[in-house]
C-alpha cells in the first residue's frame, strides 16, 4: 500500500470544505440581527471557516496515511452489503461502554434540568418505537406503515383503561402490550399472506383506521378532545401536588413539591424498560425465533421448504413488534398526561420507519442513535421547526446515497468450530 | 422395507389457467433408491417438483408420501376446498379448516420431504452456520422464556443444533467457511450448502432440482459421491432433476422421463437409454420429418 500523502489533494479537499463552510456559516454566524438592522461579523465567520479547513486538511492527510487507509478499508461496506460475521472469539468493545452508558443513564435525571429530561424521555419513547418496528421491518422484513396504530392502542389503552376501568399505569403496562399484540395478531393473520407492497398498503390502512376510530367514536374516546392519562405511582404514592385521600410522594419523603419528580420517575422506569427491550432484542436474534425472522426476510420460499410456517413466523414478529409499540404508547400517554388522535398520524409512522431505516435495518445500536438523532435534534433546533420535514427529506436522500444500509452496519456473531455429531 | 414406495404419484394433473402443464403423471419412488426425473426443457419437471413439495397445489390426482413416521397426502395438507360431505361430519370439517388455515408446503417438509432449488435459495445475509440452524427450527428449543433467560436446557439444545450443523458442514466440506456469509460463497459451495441445509431438516426423501447445474466435471463427480453417501449412510431416498446425462445414468436406479407434461418412459437407466420414445423426445422423431418443405 502506497503511504505517501498527496498534499495537493488534501489542499483541494480543505478549500472545498472551506467554501462549503463559508456558505453555511456566512449567514448563520456572520450576520447578527440588531433590532431592525444587522451587523456583519467577518472575524467570526473567518474563525469558523479556518477551523473547518484545518480540520478537513487534517482528516484528508490522515486518511491517506497507511493507518487511515486501513480504517477506511475496515469501514467500507464492500461487496457483502455491509454485513460482516465476527470471528468466534471476537470481544466487542461494548462490554466497557454499556456499563458507562447505564450509569450515565441512571444519573441523567438527577443532573439534567426538567426540560432536558422531557426531551430525553421523548427520545427514549422513540427508541422503544424504533426497536419495536425494527423487529418487524429490520428482522422480519415486513414493511409496516401503520406502526403508529399500535402506539395509539397503547396510549389510549392507558387513558381509557383509567377512565373506564380504573386501571393505573402499572397494570396497563403489561395489558397494553398484550392488547397491542392481539391487535397485531388480528391485523396480521389475514394480511400476512401478502408480500411487500400489499402488506405496506394494508398496514397503512390499519394505522389510519385506528386514528379514525379514535377521532370519530366520540362517545368512548371523546374524539378530537382527547382523554387525560394517569401518572405512574411509586408504590401507591402519587406524584401530584395533593390528593384527596392518602399521601403524595413528596409528603411521604418530606420533600417540597417539584413537578420534576414525575418526569424523573417516568424517565427511570422508561430507561429500565428500554434496557430490558434491548436485552430481549439481543437475545431474540440468537434464538430460533429471531433466526427464523431473519431467514424469512432473506427468502420466504426457502423458509417454507425448511418446514417453517411462514404465516406464524411473520405473525410472531408482528405481535412482538406491536407489543413494544404498545408499551411505548403507555409511556407516551403518561408522559404527556393527555392523549388525542392528532398524535397518531401517518407522519408519526413515517418518522418511526425513518428511524429504523436510518439506523440500519436490524441494527440495535443504529436504531438507538437514529431515534435520539431524529427526536432530540429537532427539539434542540426549535427555530428551524418549519424546515423539519424538509431537512428530514434531505437527510433521508443523503443517507440513501451514502449509507443505504443505515448508520451502523449489522454484525453477525460467528460460531466456534466444533466437532460435528448427530444426536 | 426397501421395496416399499416412499412416494406414490397417481394421475397428477396441474393446470395453470388453460395451460395443461402436467397431464396424468403416475410414478412411484422406492424407498432407498436414487431416482431421476429427466426430460427436455419445458417438459414439466420442475412443475412436478413443485407439486410434490407443496409449492403448487395440484389440480388433480394424488401424491402420497409414506415415510417411516408418517403417511401424508401432500395435496390435502395444502388445504383443499370444502366438500359437501364436510358439512355433515364435523371432524372432517375441522381437519379441512385446520389445513386451510395453517396448512402449506411447510407441512410437507415436516413429514419428511426436503428440497433444494434450481436457482439457489440460501439466506444470503446470514452466516453459513446460521443457514443450517434455521433449518433445525422445528427441532430447536423454541421456548421464548428459556431463550431470553438463556437457560441451561436452551444452551444444550443450541449446542446440539450446532454440532449437527457442523456435522453436515463436514459432509459437504464447508467447515472452514462456517463463519462466512452464505451469499459470499462460490456457486458450487452454495449448491452444497443448500443440500446440507435441507438435510438438517431430517428428511427421508430429498428432492434435488438440478444439483449439478453450473458445476464443473470434478465438482459433479464430488456431488455424485455425496449423493451416494446420503443414500448409503443416512438412509435418504433421493429424487433429482438433472440435465447432465452422464451423471444421471451413473447414479440413478430408476428414471422417469417427462415430455410435454406426460410420462413417456420409466425404468432403469439401460432401458431408458434404448427407449425410442426417449430418443425421439430428445433428438426429434424421424417420422415427423414430413412437416418440412
Amino acid at each position: 500500500m502506497d503511504s505517501s500523502i498527496d498534499f495537493k489533494k488534501s489542499l483541494i479537499d480543505s478549500i472545498l470544505a472551506g467554501l462549503m463552510a463559508l456558505v453555511l456559516f456566512g449567514p448563520i454566524v456572520g450576520i447578527v440581527l440588531d433590532g431592525y438592522d444587522f451587523n456583519t461579523e467577518y472575524d467570526r465567520v473567518a474563525w469558523f471557516v479556518a477551523i473547518v479547513m484545518v480540520g478537513r486538511f487534517g482528516v484528508s492527510c490522515f486518511l491517506q496515511s497507511s493507518k487511515g487507509k486501513e480504517m477506511l478499508f475496515k469501514r467500507s461496506s464492500g461487496d457483502s452489503g455491509g454485513v460482516i460475521v465476527t470471528s468466534p472469539n471476537y470481544k466487542s468493545q461494548m462490554i466497557w461502554i454499556i456499563p458507562v452508558v447505564i450509569l450515565v443513564g441512571l444519573l441523567v435525571p438527577f443532573i439534567a434540568s426538567k426540560y432536558v429530561l422531557t426531551v430525553v424521555i421523548l427520545g427514549l419513547i422513540y427508541v422503544l418505537l424504533g426497536l419495536g418496528l425494527n423487529i418487524v421491518v429490520g428482522l422480519a422484513g415486513l414493511l409496516d406503515l401503520g406502526f403508529v396504530g399500535f402506539y395509539a392502542i397503547g396510549a389510549y389503552g392507558l387513558a381509557l383503561g383509567y377512565e373506564y376501568l380504573g386501571l393505573g399505569f402499572w397494570s396497563m403496562l403489561p395489558i397494553a402490550a398484550i392488547l397491542a399484540a392481539i391487535a397485531g395478531a388480528i391485523l396480521g393473520f389475514p394480511v400476512l399472506r401478502m408480500h411487500g407492497d400489499y402488506l405496506a398498503i394494508v398496514t397503512l390502512g390499519f394505522g389510519e383506521i385506528i386514528r379514525l376510530i379514535l377521532n370519530n367514536w366520540a362517545d368512548v374516546t371523546h374524539g378530537p378532545n382527547g382523554v387525560s392519562a394517569p401518572l405512574p405511582s411509586f408504590f401507591g404514592l402519587e406524584f401530584k401536588r395533593r390528593v384527596a385521600d392518602g399521601t403524595t410522594f413528596h409528603e411521604y419523603f418530606g420533600l417540597s413539591y417539584d413537578s420534576g419528580f414525575k418526569y424523573m420517575f417516568i424517565y427511570l422506569i422508561l430507561f429500565l424498560v428500554v434496557l430490558l427491550v434491548l436485552y430481549v432484542k439481543k437475545r431474540l436474534v440468537k434464538m430460533p425465533i429471531g433466526r427464523a425472522w431473519e431467514a424469512l426476510r432473506e427468502d420466504e420460499i426457502a423458509c417454507r421448504s425448511l418446514g417453517l410456517n411462514h404465516v406464524l413466523v411473520k405473525l410472531s414478529a408482528f405481535m412482538m413488534g406491536a407489543s413494544v409499540g404498545g408499551i411505548a404508547g403507555v409511556f407516551f400517554a403518561t408522559y404527556q398526561g393527555f392523549v388525542n388522535p392528532s398524535s397518531f398520524t401517518f407522519l408519526e409512522s413515517a418518522l418511526i420507519l425513518a428511524i429504523v431505516v436510518l439506523g440500519g435495518l436490524g441494527s440495535t445500536l443504529g436504531v438507538v442513535i437514529a431515534a435520539f438523532g431524529l427526536t432530540v435534534l429537532p427539539e434542540l433546533l426549535r427555530e428551524f421547526a418549519e424546515y423539519r420535514i424538509l431537512m428530514f427529506g434531505v437527510l433521508m436522500v443523503v443517507m440513501m446515497i451514502w449509507k443505504p444500509r443505515g448508520l451502523v452496519r449489522v454484525t453477525r456473531t460467528g460460531f466456534a468450530t466444533r466437532k460435528g455429531a448427530l444426536k | 422395507m426397501s421395496k416399499e414406495n416412499i412416494l406414490a404419484v397417481e394421475n397428477l394433473v396441474m393446470h395453470f389457467g388453460g395451460i395443461k402443464a402436467l397431464n396424468d403423471i403416475t410414478f412411484n419412488i422406492k424407498k432407498g433408491s436414487v431416482s431421476a426425473l429427466i426430460g427436455p426443457n419445458g417438459a414439466g419437471k420442475t412443475t412436478v417438483f413443485n407439486c410434490l413439495t407443496g409449492f403448487y397445489k395440484a389440480t388433480g390426482g394424488h401424491i402420497r408420501l409414506t415415510t417411516d413416521h408418517k403417511d401424508t397426502s401432500v395435496i390435502q395438507v395444502l388445504g383443499e376446498p370444502f366438500q359437501p360431505l364436510d358439512f355433515v361430519s364435523p371432524m372432517a370439517f375441522i381437519k379441512r379448516l385446520k389445513y386451510k388455515m395453517f396448512g402449506g408446503s411447510h407441512l410437507v417438509n415436516r413429514s419428511g420431504l426436503a428440497r433444494t432449488f434450481q436457482n439457489i435459495r440460501l439466506f444470503k445475509e446470514m452466516s453459513v452456520v446460521e443457514n443450517l440452524l434455521v433449518a433445525q427450527h422445528m427441532t430447536a428449543n423454541r421456548s421464548l422464556i428459556a431463550g431470553i433467560l438463556n437457560t441451561k436446557a436452551f444452551r444444550e439444545a443450541e449446542e446440539e443444533a450446532l454440532q449437527k450443523a457442523f456435522y453436515w458442514l463436514g459432509v459437504v466440506d464447508l467447515v472452514s467457511h462456517a463463519n462466512r456469509l452464505a451469499g459470499e460463497l462460490s456457486y458450487g459451495q452454495q449448491r452444497r450448502l443448500e443440500i446440507a441445509r435441507s438435510m438438517c431438516t431430517n428428511p427421508e426423501l430429498i428432492c434435488l432440482d438440478e444439483p449439478a447445474a453450473g458445476l464443473n466435471p470434478s465438482e459433479t463427480e464430488e456431488l455424485t459421491k455425496m449423493i451416494r453417501i446420503l443414500r448409503d449412510q443416512h438412509n435418504v431416498t433421493v429424487l433429482l432433476i438433472e440435465h447432465d446425462m452422464g451423471m444421471v445414468m451413473d447414479i440413478s436406479d430408476y428414471i422417469v422421463v417427462l415430455d410435454h407434461g406426460q410420462v413417456i418412459a420409466k425404468g432403469d437407466p439401460e432401458n431408458i437409454k434404448n427407449n425410442p420414445k426417449v430418443i425421439a423426445a430428445y433428438l426429434g422423431a424421424e417420422d415427423e420429418d414430413e412437416v418440412g418443405l
